[in-house]
């Protein structure tokens, strides 16, 4: 990775934080990076990050779920061990399907839900025993922290960042 | 401030007299005699269409469920009159119970119509309240939409205690069997041992009497918390009456959720009496909740269109679409919580319910459950479509029309059996009741300022702001 100046603007405050996201963009600055303790309504707008797609995955992980519960409710109570519950010998998965709505339910949220998670971790970067990449520890707590390349436009950032309401400015070196 | 325009008028006052039309022709159609009765049974077998057929169907279960139950009690073979009367001479019994249901036809026409109206506008008073007591932000520039819509609560209320109350407690019409004279009479003939068994609620004194009393503690709320929401609005007492109006709404709720419940009992699973289940009160709540917010949304778009709702933006829109997907969803947990248990266990007494649905009813019992569940799903499941308001009008077309059938499909098996139809006095009860809303709710939204001015979280719902959704006609930055 190339070697390159970044700054880091400090907010304290989700409200100025996202006025000065508008306003940096406003002047076309690109804007590498936010890091908040907590998420911020309409953030990821004022960035112009593209919509996530974590909905479609979420989606496409909900229907696996429901046919892994089709196929392993017939599997089960209907192929390989066939039981006669309630007075109901039928033997055909459609005509039990009423008692195996509740699975086909619970699957499909498990494994929408598991599932999101898991891809949310991995487009992340986010696994067991990673280092933390968040250049600052107070981001974790009570600061908001905004990253700009930079070039030779240091002054004029600075200035701009400033007026935006940043408590603190770090040109920094990023590896 | 809104005029409630004379061309909506006449337009409420057509619907009126088309559907009072509609519903005396289908009194004057209804068969008065038994021999009547068989000419028009004749003519339905020869042409041999599907009223035909179901007949031999409801035979069968009629026949299904005496064995059933002979099986069960052994010593008192006359439990249902009707069923065994089907068994002993067949024809002239099974024709004498058609013109029966014949004859309730026009009146569950009627029926029908009206709860669903009277529900709606129960349940937008109950939502309406459940906003105060929540003391909710977001909705209070609907406030006055909710409490105009709450209006029709009371010609509906008249017209059931009037109509409905009156005429089955003198016997004018027959859709309540258990209150057919010598139900509750072991010597006589038409004796029910299971109605009997619950004699102790349903009885006629008693549920005439709690009737009353459910109209009566709904109106009187709706009428304390119509005067004083526009009380609020000059009061200036620091809140004194935005306090009391929070109060009143507390114990509002707690009685109307008892009431609902009961009220489900007595005025539906009533026409079934034999029939039992649990959550009924709640499946009925979970419909109307569904069909109420709808209808909010309805007059929120229309009033929206006509420049007479100043506060209310695409994010308010947004939120009664949510509400709209959610309580669809709950409604179909509630319809298959319900049939689910009943279907597994298979208990005869609790099947009839779903074996008269099944055979009888099979096409609008199941495409309701693709209208109420599989389309709001698709239609609303995505955010942006629900502020849109084409949108949410189609869905919510879909889901009042699925409702419907759904109290349709809840009264209609008790009264009249295979006998249904959807025609004209089913029509003529619908026009009738919607031009009954129209007149009443948009007169009532006149009567008072469309901005509840003295409430103290009228800011906060001005500048909502649902932070997913772009507000279309106005600013991006407005909402901060």
């Amino acid at each position: 990775m190339e070697s390159s100046k970044v700054i880091h603007a400090l907010y304290n405050d989700d409200e100025i934080l996202l006025d000065a996201v508008k306003a940096v963009k406003a002047e076309h600055h690109h804007i590498e990076e936010v890091f908040c303790p907590f998420p911020v309504h309409g953030l990821d707008k004022a960035m112009g990050l593209a919509p996530t797609r974590l909905a479609i995955t979420a989606f496409m992980y909900g229907i696996t779920g429901l046919a892994i519960a089709i196929w392993m409710t017939n599997y089960m109570m209907i192929e390989d061990w066939p039981q006669d519950i309630g007075g109901k010998p039928s033997f055909s998965w459609f005509e039990n399907m009423p008692a195996f709505v509740p699975i086909m339910f619970e699957l499909t949220v498990f494994f929408a839900a598991h599932l999101m998670v898991i891809t949310f971790y991995m487009r992340s970067r986010i696994w067991p025993f990673k280092k933390a990449e968040n250049p600052d520890p107070r981001t974790t707590d009570d600061h908001f922290l905004m990253e700009i390349p930079v070039g030779d436009n240091v002054e004029e950032l600075t200035t701009l960042l400033t007026k935006t309401g940043a408590v603190e400015i770090n040109v920094v070196d990023k590896h | 401030m809104y005029q409630f325009s004379g061309k909506l008028k006449l337009a409420s006052i057509i619907l009126i007299i088309l559907g009072a039309l509609g519903i005396g022709y289908g009194f004057l159609t209804a068969p008065s005699t038994l021999e009547e009765a068989k000419e028009i049974m004749a003519h339905q077998t020869s042409h041999g269409d599907n009223h035909g057929n179901s007949h031999g169907e409801k035979k069968e279960v009629h026949k299904n469920e005496h064995d059933s139950k002979s099986g069960a009690h052994e010593n008192k073979p006359i439990i249902d009159n009707e069923t065994s009367a089907h068994d002993s001479h067949n024809d002239d019994a099974h024709a004498e119970h058609v013109f029966h249901q014949m004859q309730n036809k026009p009146w569950s026409a009627f029926y029908v119509s009206l709860f669903f109206f009277l529900g709606i506008s129960l349940l937008v008073l109950a939502f309406y309240a459940a906003q105060r007591v929540a003391q909710s932000g977001w909705s209070v520039v609907l406030f006055r939409v909710m409490e105009a819509i709450s209006a029709n609560l009371v010609p509906t209320s008249i017209i059931m205690l009037l109509v409905i109350l009156s005429a089955s407690v003198l016997h004018v019409n027959h859709m309540f069997p258990w209150m057919a004279e010598g139900t509750f009479d072991p010597t006589s003939p038409n004796y029910d041992a299971i109605v009997d068994g619950k004699s102790w609620w349903i009885n006629v004194p008693g549920w005439t009497i709690r009737g009353i009393v459910y109209l009566l503690l709904w109106n009187a709320y709706r009428w304390f918390i119509r005067k004083n929401s526009i009380a609020e609005d000059t009061a200036n007492d620091g809140n004194k009456t935005y306090k009391l109006n929070y109060n009143v709404s507390v114990v509002f709720l707690f009685i109307f959720m008892l009431t609902e419940s009961m009220m489900s009992w007595d005025w539906i699973m009533g026409l079934d009496p034999h029939w039992f289940s649990t959550l009924f009160g709640w499946y009925v709540l979970a419909s109307l909740l569904v069909s109420a917010l709808t209808v909010i949304a309805f007059v929120t778009i229309y009033l929206r269109s006509k420049n007479a709702l100043p506060g209310v933006n695409d994010s308010h829109i947004h939120d009664l679409a949510k509400f709209m997907f959610g309580f669809s969803v709950f409604w179909t947990y509630l319809w298959f919580a319900q049939f689910m248990l009943i279907w597994y266990a298979n208990i005869p007494e609790e099947t009839t319910y779903f074996m008269a649905r099944f055979n009888e009813y099979k096409l609008p019992f199941l495409s309701m459950l693709v209208m109420n569940f599989v389309f709001p799903i698709l239609l609303l499941l995505n955010s942006d479509f629900k502020s849109i308001p084409w949108f949410v009008v189609i869905g919510g077309i879909v889901i009042l029309t699925g409702h419907y059938v759904d109290v349709f499909v809840m009264i209609m098996p008790g009264t009249v059996g295979a006998q249904w139809s959807f025609g004209i006095p089913e029509l003529g009860a619908f026009l009738f009741f919607l031009g009954i809303f129209i007149y009443t709710v948009f007169s009532a939204f006149a009567k008072a300022n469309p901005i509840p001015k003295g409430n103290p979280f009228l800011e906060e719902s001005e500048h909502f702001h649902y932070y997913n959704i772009e507000h279309r006609g106005e600013e991006s930055e407005a909402h901060h």
